[in-house]
């Protein structure tokens, strides 16, 4: 059966993916932050049909590493999937606080690219697998709102893309997916409604299929590939007018 | 530790009928969760998938905890069909995950789109009332966070007063955190249904009667009908197949496209709906074996249906009167026939015998009867009193769950073990029905 780990596993998408891999059967490591959330995370995904459901109690920005994500591999004895689906968001405090700049870009970017290498690493050796990563169309255009989040996610896409490049002869893969809004607790604060709002569910639906096929960049849903064609081709003066 | 986070958003039951601004929090963890005990002192409400037509998921004012995050189940034990999961479980999700495995909840409500712990809170009940009883009888155990208290975990042996009390306790008594469920073994998702169309509401009694040794029963009234008609409809009567398909319901339902005109149903788009459902059932019985989905929540199809009704939204009206209470039925119909303003789903069903675990539990011997009923103000509020009339004087009673403006007295009447269960209200929870009923 598949052999999943999942760097994130408490965020909405990540949680909803594992769900999805659990009712195939699959074998699945958990790592996050929070023990006791990841248990029970744990036991709801060996309800649902998971065969192994571990957990691993780590700071994901903190400990990334070859040797941490060897530790995982020889825990789960293998993998074939790895879902990076950790990070935080982050809008314009960041320009008042460079040191909570220089954290989201450890989280978002820099730690997640270390991990990125590392899976890709070893799916090159083993000629086979897949790494999925959750990136955003916040990536695909600087905007005053967000664009250090923005910055990192770009950064983690074209990461992505140069591994997915790179794996393409040994046969294994890498995709980053690009979600639009999604109604999550990272979102809980902004006012929701309207078709642009995803839910997690559906997120997880597209991340679970880019891990088979398809990529190396997925929109999703996909109508946010032509909504972000547009924006990158908007001209600055008439951007700037705007307040995204 | 995170913090309960609050958002003001606009809720309203099912019904539609009164849209409040509540802050709501949605906590995405037990221990978040937690952190409601010594928050303030305000009286706060826990609610689900609120698919409760009135009241009874609303608090004006007050904040309101949004426990649809917490979905987990927490174990399960294939040999013998017990469950626990999180109380924000849809019982949807439920079936999903237990009907590959052979095993579903001991009885359905008419929507599997409402939460474990909406179900226990409401006591819900299936079609299968006469077998199975409510909802409450496959109850084990339940995980109850009490502002006084704290966490911790109730059944009928360890604490048998605040169990019956919180099962239909319609959220009051704490917030139900978790539940333990006993599910059926079944060998197929599928079941043998028989449509028996009757010509009136003497052929109903009779029918149903003759049906007692089928587990699921229900029948489907045509408002319309008048006169020596009254009461005419179809009786659906299944039994689990045993063919071994145990392929749960897919898809996610089709929404149903926006906006929907008001006034759409009016006295003659109901009779027109009525004639052709009439058109579609009739001839002679009909066996068939259809999914369950198809037989136990034709309405989950359709995503958003209570828009059906316009702006103002719609009262549904569901009452049990008491074994040998034919005649208020009667009447009971004679009154919305005439006054043309019945939906085209009326529910009719019996009751059995088996006694409810709740102190506030709506389910007793007898008949009930529910429709809705489009909000056109003080009128349709005139004809729901002449039917409460008739509900009262046959000693029978009105489900909270699916009301928005039952008079106290009526419901003080309707539910003689109120008394009791005020014993056990958390000081902290409250909803805007409790307000209304001074509960």
């Amino acid at each position: 059966m598949t052999k999943v780990i999942v760097l994130g596993a408490l965020s909405a998408v990540a949680e909803q993916t594992a769900r999805l891999y659990a009712a195939e059967g699959a074998e699945l490591m958990l790592v996050g932050r929070d023990r006791a959330r990841l248990d029970a995370v744990a036991a709801d995904l060996k309800v649902r049909g998971a065969v192994r459901a571990e957990v691993e109690t780590m700071d994901l920005a903190a400990e990334a590493g070859e040797a941490r994500f060897q530790g995982l591999i020889q825990a789960l004895g293998g993998v074939d999937h790895v879902i990076l689906a950790y990070g935080v968001l982050g809008g314009a405090e960041v320009e008042a606080d460079l040191g909570a700049a220089r954290a989201l870009l450890d989280v978002d970017f820099t730690s997640a690219a270390i991990w990125a290498l590392a899976a890709a690493n070893q799916l090159e050796r083993q000629k086979g697998g897949a790494l999925v990563a959750i990136g955003s169309v916040a990536g695909d255009r600087g905007r005053q709102s967000n664009y250090v989040y923005g910055a990192a996610k770009a950064g983690l896409a074209v990461l992505m893309q140069g591994l997915a490049h790179r794996l393409s002869r040994s046969g294994a893969r890498a995709v980053v997916v690009k979600p639009g809004f999604i109604d999550t607790p990272m979102t809980a604060h902004i006012a929701k409604g309207g078709p642009l709002w995803a839910r997690p569910e559906a997120i997880a639906a597209i991340v679970r299929r880019a891990a088979d096929k398809g990529g190396p960049i997925v929109y999703a849903p996909g109508f946010w590939r032509l909504i972000l064609l547009i924006i990158r081709t908007v001209p600055s003066p008439v951007m700037h007018k705007t307040q995204l | 530790m995170a913090e309960l986070s609050f958002v003001e958003r606009e809720m309203s039951g099912w019904g539609r009928l009164a849209p409040r601004t509540a802050a709501v929090a949605r906590p995405q963890s037990a221990a978040e969760l937690d952190t409601w005990i010594g928050r303030d002192n305000r009286p706060y409400l826990a609610v689900g998938a609120r698919r409760s037509y009135g009241d009874t998921c609303a608090n004006d004012g007050g904040p309101i905890l949004d426990l649809t995050a917490l979905n987990r189940f927490q174990g399960f034990d294939r040999r013998t069909g017990v469950l626990t999961a999180d109380a924000g479980v849809l019982l949807g999700d439920l079936m999903q995950v237990m009907v590959p495995k052979g095993w579903f909840p001991a009885t359905t409500p008419g929507t599997r789109q409402v939460t474990l712990g909406g179900a226990v809170a409401n006591d819900v009940h299936g079609k299968n009332h006469g077998k199975a009883g409510a909802f409450g009888t496959h109850v084990l155990a339940i995980e109850l966070l009490r502002s006084d208290t704290g966490r911790r975990w109730i059944s009928a042996d360890s604490e048998p007063e605040l169990f019956a009390a919180t099962i239909g306790g319609l959220g009051l008594t704490g917030i139900i955190c978790s539940v333990t469920l006993q599910l059926v073994p079944i060998a197929s998702a599928y079941l043998h249904n028989e449509t028996l169309p009757f010509a009136n509401l003497g052929a109903f009694f009779d029918l149903s009667r003759s049906s007692e040794a089928f587990e699921h029963t229900v029948a489907w009234i045509d408002c319309t009908a008048r006169g020596p008609a009254l009461g005419k409809g179809v009786f659906h009567r299944a039994d689990w197949a045993a063919d071994g398909r145990l392929e749960p319901h897919r898809g996610a339902p089709k929404s149903l496209p926006l906006p929907i005109p008001d006034g759409l149903l009016n006295p003659l788009t109901l009779k027109a709906f009525n004639t052709l459902y009439d058109g579609l059932q009739r001839a002679k019985p009909r066996r068939s074996t259809e999914h369950y989905a198809q037989v136990f929540h034709p309405l989950d199809g359709l995503d958003g249906w209570n828009r059906f009704y316009g702006k103002a939204g719609f009262y549904q009206y569901q009452c049990v009167t008491p074994e040998g209470s034919e005649t208020a039925v009667r009447e009971l119909l004679a009154v919305i026939s005439q006054s043309g303003e019945g939906s085209f789903l009326a529910v009719l069903k019996a009751f059995g015998a088996r006694p409810s675990p709740g102190l506030l539990s709506f389910p007793m011997a007898g008949y009930t009867l529910a429709l809705d009923f489009r909000n056109r103000g003080a009128e349709t509020l005139r004809l729901l009193e002449r039917l409460d009339q008739i509900v009262s004087v046959a000693g029978g009673r009105l489900y909270p769950a699916k009301d928005a403006r039952m008079s106290r007295v009526m419901f003080e009447a309707g539910y003689p073990r109120l008394d009791e269960f005020r014993r056990f209200r958390d000081p902290l929870c409250q909803s805007d029905f409790a307000k209304r009923m001074m509960l």
